[in-house]
């Protein structure tokens, strides 16, 4: 079997290049016939090396994977392409076939377990011809892509996390801002030395930080001190100031206090800072009492998208145990128009014209603690989850349940499924696995710690219902601390790297997608945020 | 010159030591000082008062010639030595947990 030249090219096909249907070992560029190719699958399957099934999109195209026996021939495989590197022009980059030469043990343990996975990327590295645009182009990316900057915002300050893509050796810089709570730190996709932070204190208020080059130095936008003569400042960047125009704002007058009187709105601080997708000087602040504001000027000035307070259902918002905050921001990579927040206790809101208007997105939601379990409004949203490439596929941690939208959020499912508890706050979505989430269940809302004391962060890979706990390298005995909304994120290395930190100051991170954790460090004031950025 | 005394987070801030000076024109008072004290440093505007009602924030207390000034009206002339320069007028942090 194995010594026949197609069955063999096959099987490289299936393992190296990720193909599952006639079409693509038709096309793969060797130039079989239709009719060889046909008898060959036929007599793979008869060895019980591949296993057709019908494909999920199309039910009258047949779909490919190798078997148990199969996925056994991966080390013949990738000895050949070792060789194959080292003694013929096949277009292998002589790092990666290094790598792969040293590690061949790892490179074989990823191969069984994107297997099992029934993962749809290729089994091994993709090197040459056939692959699509698009794999080509995230090869090329990975290669590029070699650091991560995690930005922790802390009840003490702000810390800057380093490494390189292997990520085991951590450089740690801070605190910055010492002594403030840093509620949130975020670089621009558009340009990643561009930092946005979000700087607060019970006692000097609000203070918007802003560096340029990647988190060394750092300045108040318009707030710098001036040289004499000094002239009016150019801006005011901690300037929050509530829309009361006649035009837009001027409904907007009260909300719900917790005690269901009405409670007009003041700025407390923000706790989100979103840059855009595309222009480094601009970004939206989700603040407290509940509103968005959006900077076109580098955060020199602030203006409020007043649609959202004045869409009808502002008057009956009210504030959650931690404030009537606006902690979510979620910008559509393919619509620009479109963006999402999320609300504590409101619920979640969508605009569809670039944050002019916008409408309650909660149906489907159900929480006891409201007079209406299932009212448009008034649900205790903790943090809602996007994939950039399925942007319409939303997750959501309410205060309890895990919810799932594949419309935009118009209608949500729960999928809790067999979590220990459908408390938390945490939820992000794999880098390269639209399907793939994770969680961090809480005891309770009454009891802020993991079940237990086991610290577990929950994967799903069929996008909830059903969900596996990681818990390598997490403390798994008298473990309570919390991990809050903001502090999970995911770096877009090959291998996804998962990031979170803890009210006991731990940040935690998985460089193999969860399967196991080591903490970076161990001992920072209580973590409010985490983010990852992933570099050059 | 008029003699300001900040609280530590907000002399970092605004990038000094313990202490700044200032130049009034004028009658000497609490909104003059504070005034000038934010055109000189932009960077202070809205942690000492809001920005909108430029009310005193309220873990923020004003002290001069060992004397509470915080609740003064705003207009009211600030002390002799304040204006002279031989006192320094206090910007304190309530002590206030965290």
């Amino acid at each position: 079997m194995v010594g026949d030249r197609w069955s063999l090219l096959i099987v490289r096909d299936l393992m190296v290049r990720g193909y599952r249907t006639f079409q693509q070992f038709r096309n793969s560029g060797e130039g079989i016939a239709t009719n060889i190719l046909a008898d060959r699958l036929r007599k793979l399957e008869a060895a019980g090396i591949i296993r057709g099934g019908r494909e999920r999109t199309d039910g009258r195209k047949l779909d490919y994977r190798l078997t148990e026996k199969g996925i056994d021939l991966a080390p013949v495989l990738l000895e050949l392409l070792v060789w194959a590197a080292r003694h013929e022009r096949t277009g292998i980059p002589c790092g990666t076939l290094a790598e792969m030469a040293k590690n061949r043990e790892q490179v074989l343990d990823d191969v069984r377990r994107r297997w099992r996975e029934r993962n749809s990327t290729p089994l091994m590295p993709v090197f040459r011809g056939g692959e699509s645009n698009r794999e080509k182009k995230r090869g090329r990316k990975e290669k590029r892509m070699s650091k991560v900057r995690v930005l922790v915002g802390t009840r003490k300050g702000g810390f800057i996390l380093s490494a390189d893509g292997k990520r085991d050796k951590w450089d740690v810089e801070g605190p910055l801002f010492a002594g403030w709570e840093i509620y949130h730190m975020k670089g621009s996709p558009a340009d990643p030395n561009r930092l946005y932070a979000s700087q607060t204190s019970g006692w000097f208020g609000q203070v918007l930080q802003r560096s340029s080059d990647g988190g060394k130095t750092w300045e108040t936008p318009g707030g710098e001190k001036l040289p004499e003569p000094y002239s009016p400042p150019a801006g005011v960047s901690n300037k929050f100031v509530y829309d009361t125009s006649a035009e837009s704002g001027k409904p907007l007058t009260t909300h719900q206090f917790y005690d269901g009187k009405p409670h007009p709105w003041e700025f407390k601080r923000v706790w989100h800072l979103e840059p855009s997708l595309t222009d480094p000087d601009t970004a939206y602040a989700g603040v407290e009492d509940a509103a968005i504001f959006r900077t076109t000027d580098g955060a020199k000035t602030w203006h409020e998208l007043a649609g959202l307070r004045g869409h009808g259902t502002g008057s009956s918002w009210q504030p959650g145990a931690g404030g009537m905050c606006l902690h979510t921001i979620l910008l559509d990579p393919s619509n620009s128009g479109r963006m999402y927040v999320a609300i504590s206790a409101a619920g979640a809101f969508r605009t569809d014209d670039g944050g002019k208007t916008w409408k309650p997105i909660n149906q489907g939601l159900r929480s006891q603690y409201i007079p209406d379990p299932t009212a448009e409004i008034g649900h205790c949203v903790h943090r809602i989850a996007m994939h950039p490439s399925r942007p319409n596929t939303l997750f959501m941690q309410k205060h309890w349940d895990v919810m799932r939208s594949d419309n935009r959020g118009d209608l949500w499912r729960e999928v809790s499924g067999n979590l220990p508890t459908d408390f938390g706050f945490a939820i992000d979505v794999h880098a390269h696995e639209p399907e793939t989430v994770y969680v961090v269940p809480i005891k309770s809302d009454g009891e802020h710690f993991p079940p237990e004391g086991k610290l577990r962060v929950y994967r799903s890979r069929t996008g909830g219902n059903e969900w596996e706990a990681l818990t390598k390298g997490l403390p798994q005995s008298n473990c309570y601390v919390d991990v809050l909304r903001g502090a999970m994120a995911v770096d877009s290395l090959d291998s996804c790297g998962i990031y979170f930190g803890t009210t006991g100051g731990q940040v935690y991170a998985s460089a193999n997608a969860g399967d196991s954790w080591a903490p970076i460090v161990r001992d920072l004031p209580a973590v409010l945020s985490v983010e990852v950025q992933t570099l050059p | 010159m008029i003699r300001v005394v900040l609280p530590p987070h907000l002399r970092t801030l605004a990038r000094v030591g313990p202490e700044v000076q200032v130049e009034v024109e004028g009658r000497v008072t609490q909104r003059a000082v504070l005034d000038a004290l934010e055109a000189r440093y932009p960077m202070l505007r809205g942690t000492i008062r809001d920005h909108v009602t430029q009310q005193r924030r309220p873990f923020l207390r004003f002290f001069a010639c060992e004397e509470d000034l915080s609740h003064q009206p705003p207009d009211a002339p600030l002390p002799d030595a304040v204006a002279s320069g031989a006192e320094p007028f206090l910007v304190i942090g309530a002590i206030a947990g965290g």
